[in-house]
């Protein structure tokens, strides 16, 4: 494979074609944030926390790293004060869902960005919809026992409890990817076996 | 009818059917477009259809249904032709005397002829109505005068003579080269130019199969002009989608339309079961060599299904997820193939760039924007309707002219483009020309050409709450910035109207705003913010006002008033 030089933070960086700029900065040891990235499934760009700024020949764009393909010449810079104003508002917007998120990463980041956890008005439901849970039953599991329902910002997801009641117990290999609350994925699949004509998501006040 | 073999076959034909036309033969069209089937017209062609059995008229007259006249807000629209007699707001109980008077008698009856309200001055002929008299109705100018059903009629007014002009007469890249000079931009809504778009998908994956797409999901609320044209005139578009298939190199076409349009349903899959017929469509078409298919396929109600790489997941059979991935779908497209995507409107455009040359479509519209463009007029206007009208045409002229106005004695207050990803300009800037660039500067883009007339009653608050209350259930939710940002936009906004407005509002949702707008995933997420920045650019103090003084300046705000 042919290399590609390019620049992550004024730092020079070898990467190889089908590289993602997230794969190029974690091999230079460059970290950049993410919520919805596990190196085990496809890149899904849903949390957008990972965005960074590219400038292809003298034009710059703001992109998802987890997906952007590297390419010769290409400059990224990881943290400008756009970056950093983005990933903050993602932030804060997740954690009117998550307030309490035991994940560290959240916590973690929260602090590095300076995230106010109580901007927006709460709605805990604990669920900030990165997809973890779902895309590793899908593509590693192959069970496709929990999956996405509704759309827009009523977007939930919920165990289908006919696969779920088979094949759920004894795996539980989602519930620590969670990254804010491992008894998410405990509780939503408890209700929907428990439960399985009640209204779907995990917040029972909806 | 047998498979047409070559040119001069099809030329044969249509001198045929011709021939077949007594050119005296009074014709009764009568509007079928979906405004005139809410409002009774039905009713209307079965009261004619009796008439005419019960005076034993079959042979002396002929009777369609056709597309949209585009005159809505006057329907039930029948004219007569051959003199283009146009009556407005015809009922059953009309008809009788329609047929004895106008049909027979050969008198046009004044009631139901167009008379201004203000000035009383009356027009007989279609030509004659202000709402259509300035209009260049270069595309949906043959709607009234054919039956959807019936591709004799198409051919009748000249059809697929430029898919046969562009078989025989031109090379695959002389067609591109057309288009490109022509400068033919996309009408569902970027304006990107669609020659280079072709180019695109032309050239990539030397070798691999290529799709070409006709993008007939108008979703947002007010747009109704490629309903009107498509289920009107469905082989227009079919025919600037065979001549895109060839000078792109696909073989295979797909037209991606709603679930919930069953007449434009109908009318398609007719067309293209005649086109196949007629051999227009499948193996050798027209004789010429060159083969290509296409499939209908239906949406499954979300608004984000319009966007192209959300479009394609859905032809796939997946769910109508945006693509995150940073690769053109012209490149890498359905099932990862160059894949095609223009709109109705776009299609509608190819074949008279064909027939009459670049040069002859350059010559309409302004510098940067060429030809003519479908606008949907709807809100506080005495005429809404669908008008074609040349790019830069001044939006005053759209307003007052074709529009006829704002109702009620209502003052205009704003112009509202291009619907919950559109944006607003404000009553003093209606002298801006219909232009893709100049409309952009505003922060008020074009769209797919749907224009929402305000008047001083309407609620800019409101309105900005609307637009995201409607993409709240059309937005897959799968990006935090949009589903998020989305969610908070709302809330902040619905406090506003029922008086809970505070202090920095304002500021967190251009906040909010700018995150969104450059961080969602897709163009829909990117553009969810586009209608409020555009009204807190002209309407600022409204939203002021909602928050500082608990007052809706408009009176339109209930629990503010």
């Amino acid at each position: 494979m042919s290399e590609i030089i390019m620049q992550i933070d004024g730092i020079e960086v070898a990467a190889e074609e089908g590289m993602t700029v997230l794969d190029a900065a974690q091999k230079a040891g460059i970290s950049i944030p993410t919520l919805c990235y596990l190196e085990t499934l496809e890149p899904y760009g849903a949390c957008r926390l990972c965005t960074v700024e590219v400038e292809v020949r003298g034009r710059t764009n703001l992109v998802a790293a987890c997906l952007y393909p590297v390419e010769k010449d290409l400059i990224v810079r990881t943290r400008t004060e756009k970056v950093d104003k983005i990933r903050k508002m993602i932030l804060e917007l997740l954690l009117a869902h998550a307030p309490v998120a035991r994940g560290l990463k959240m916590q973690e980041y929260a602090e590095e960005y300076g995230a106010d956890k109580n901007r927006f008005e709460k709605e805990p439901s604990f669920c900030i919809q990165c997809g973890l849970c779902v895309r590793y039953c899908a593509e590693i599991k192959k069970k496709n026992a929990i999956c996405f329902v509704n759309k827009g910002p009523s977007r939930e997801i919920q165990f289908i409890p006919e696969i779920a009641a088979k094949e759920c117990w004894s795996c539980t290999e989602c519930f620590p990817l969670c990254p804010t609350e491992y008894l998410q994925g405990v509780f939503v699949l408890t209700k929907a076996l428990a439960f399985p004509s009640a209204p779907m998501g995990p917040t029972v006040e909806e | 009818m047998p498979r047409i073999n070559s040119a001069a076959e099809l030329e044969e034909l249509r001198k045929g059917i011709l021939a077949q036309k007594d050119p005296d033969k009074p014709c009764i069209s009568v509007c079928a477009g979906i405004a005139c089937l809410g409002s009774g017209n039905a009713e209307v062609l079965s009261a004619f259809e009796e008439e005419i059995k019960k005076q034993s008229l079959d042979a002396k007259v002929d009777l369609i249904a056709t597309g949209c006249h585009g005159f809505c807000e006057k329907g039930p629209i029948v004219v007569i032709y051959p003199e283009e007699i146009c009556y407005l707001e015809v009922t059953p109980e009309d008809v009788p005397e329609i047929i004895s008077q106008t049909i027979l008698g050969k008198q046009v009856i004044d009631r139901l002829i167009y008379t201004d309200s203000d000035t009383g001055t009356k027009a007989a002929h279609q030509s004659e109505i202000p709402f259509y008299k300035n209009q260049s109705r270069l595309l949906i100018g043959n709607s009234p005068k054919i039956n959807p059903k019936s591709i004799e009629d198409y051919l009748a007014v000249g059809g697929y003579s430029a898919l046969s002009k562009a078989l025989f007469e031109m090379s695959p890249e002389g067609v591109l080269d057309e288009i490109k000079k022509a400068n033919l931009r996309g009408r569902g809504g970027g304006g990107f130019p669609a020659g280079s778009k072709w180019e695109t998908t032309r050239n990539a994956q030397p070798g691999v199969d290529k799709y070409v797409i006709v993008n007939a999901h108008e979703g947002e609320p007010g747009a109704f002009m490629d309903r009107a044209l498509f289920t009107g005139n469905p082989h227009l578009i079919l025919e600037g989608l065979i001549i895109g298939a060839y000078a792109i190199g696909s073989h295979q076409g797909f037209i991606y339309t709603r679930h919930d349009t069953p007449v434009l349903r109908k009318n398609l899959d007719l067309a293209l079961a005649q086109a196949k017929e007629y051999g227009f469509l499948g193996d050798n078409i027209l004789g010429s060599g060159f083969s290509f298919n296409v499939d209908v396929h239906l949406d499954v109600g979300i608004f984000v299904s319009g966007e192209s790489s959300a479009l394609m997941k859905s032809i796939e059979g997946m769910p109508p997820e945006p693509r995150p991935k940073y690769i053109r779908t012209s490149v890498t497209g359905i099932w990862d193939r160059p894949s095609n995507l223009n709109n109705v409107e776009t299609w509608a455009n190819v074949p008279q760039i064909i027939s009459n040359g670049y040069e002859w479509y350059s010559s309409i519209g302004t510098e940067r924007s060429k030809g003519t463009k479908l606008i949907s007029l709807s809100g506080n206007i005495v005429n809404s309707g669908v008008v074609e009208v040349p790019m830069g045409t001044s939006l005053r002229e759209i307003v007052f002219d074709f529009g006829g106005g704002i109702p009620n004695g209502k003052k205009l207050k704003a112009i509202h483009f291009g619907g919950p990803m559109g944006g607003t300009i404000p009553e003093s800037l209606i002298d801006t020309p219909l232009d893709f660039d100049e409309l952009s500067k505003l922060g008020a883009s074009l769209g797919a050409g749907d224009m929402l007339v305000l008047d001083e009653d309407t609620c800019m608050v409101e309105m900005a709450r609307l637009f995201l209350d409607f993409l709240a259930g059309e937005s897959c939710g799968k990006c935090v910035p949009c589903r998020e940002g989305m969610r908070q936009m709302l809330k902040i906004l619905t406090n506003m109207t029922q008086g809970e407005g505070k202090e920095g509002d304002i500021k967190l949702l251009e906040e909010i705003s700018g995150v969104v707008g450059e961080a969602a995933l897709c163009s829909l997420g990117r553009s969810i913010q586009k209608p409020l920045i555009s009204m807190l650019k002209y309407f600022r103090d409204e939203f002021e006002a909602h928050i500082n003084e608990k007052r809706c300046p408009a009176n339109a705000c209930k629990e503010l008033n």
